[in-house]
């Protein structure tokens, strides 16, 4: 017995993206050693293709892009979480950035002093 | 007494219930994942200077690790899909090789990167930088640790219940599956954060 066809059209779709992962991991590792100036570009760079590569594993490696309402709900309710969460920490960072520069400069202030 | 919906969907949920359970508990892994790269977020925004990933980790062991844990979410698939059409060699062979993946995956941690940055003095202790780098890709290997105990019972003596219950069985496999995916997409999230972004 061998692959139904839906198994078969299923199958083939897999090393479609496996193929589209494997180039997007070489994209990421050249952008990487790519001299793109910001920090800020690097991280956004870096991001954009991980968010990439993750919504192709979870949408089609785990059948995310059919799936049942529920499990959207729950993963919604996650995201929300998830997004409140690094708000807060970007929030404290924010908070504390001018201290902790103006504590760096002091201390370094009075060290060469 | 039977366990209800191990095959049959629920009619409220539509799913079967270990395929919404494996949902939840992904969901929570989300969080704990999450309140990590925050907080490697929080301490490199406050830290005065930060090693650049390629400086000081190993990129194209990094790289090749990445490309194995995708070769092994292609072949857990294609492991669902031979139980799916009863081709008992097949499921064998493909299940067979994304726990050979996987270990290889940790071998190539423990043995090219933990072991050589130890036996150099860079610990957890060093600084945050390894602090976080030992955190996270150490609770990510765990979790690499934890599906392979799964598929390996999948692989072996799990196995049998496929004689009895065979569409029970494919749907573990495919919960199996879902969470194999997921420490993939951990890492895809991982290796541009903590190996790749330069340093400040």
């Amino acid at each position: 017995m061998s692959y139904s066809k839906d198994i078969k059209k299923e199958v083939s779709q897999y090393i479609i993206i496996f193929f589209a992962l494997a180039i997007l991991t070489i994209i990421t590792v050249r952008i990487a050693y790519m001299d793109v100036g910001k920090m800020w570009i690097a991280v956004l760079l870096a991001m954009v293709v991980a968010s990439i590569k993750g919504t192709l594993v979870a949408g089609f490696f785990m059948h995310l892009f059919h799936e049942k309402k529920i499990i959207y709900l729950f993963l919604g309710i996650t995201l929300v979480l998830l997004c409140s969460l690094f708000f807060i920490t970007f929030g404290s960072i924010s908070d504390q950035v001018g201290e902790v520069e103006q504590s760096v400069i002091k201390s370094t202030s009075s060290y060469i002093h | 007494m039977e366990v209800p919906y191990t095959v049959k969907p629920r009619l409220d949920t539509g799913l079967y219930n270990a395929k919404l359970g494996i949902w939840l508990f992904l969901a929570s892994e989300v969080m704990l994942f999450g309140a990590l790269f925050s907080s490697y977020i929080l301490l490199r925004a406050a830290a005065p200077s930060w090693y650049a990933g390629p400086d000081v980790l190993n990129v194209p062991i990094g790289t090749l690790n990445t490309l194995i844990l995708i070769v092994s979410s292609v072949t857990i698939l294609l492991s669902w899909a031979s139980i799916r059409s009863n081709e008992i060699k097949k499921y064998k062979l493909y299940m067979g090789l994304t726990i050979l993946l996987g270990a290889l995956f940790l071998f190539i941690k423990v043995f090219f990167e933990y072991i050589p940055k130890i036996e150099h003095g860079h610990i957890p202790s060093e600084n945050n930088f390894y602090a976080t780098y030992y955190t996270i890709t150490g609770l990510h290997a765990i979790h690499i640790i934890g599906g392979l105990i799964v598929n390996l019972y999948l692989w072996g003596p799990g196995f049998k219940m496929f004689k009895t219950e065979p569409e029970r069985f494919s749907n573990r496999i495919e919960t199996a599956g879902l969470y194999w995916h997921f420490v993939d997409i951990v890492w895809i999230f991982l290796f541009p954060t903590i190996y790749l972004l330069p340093g400040s």
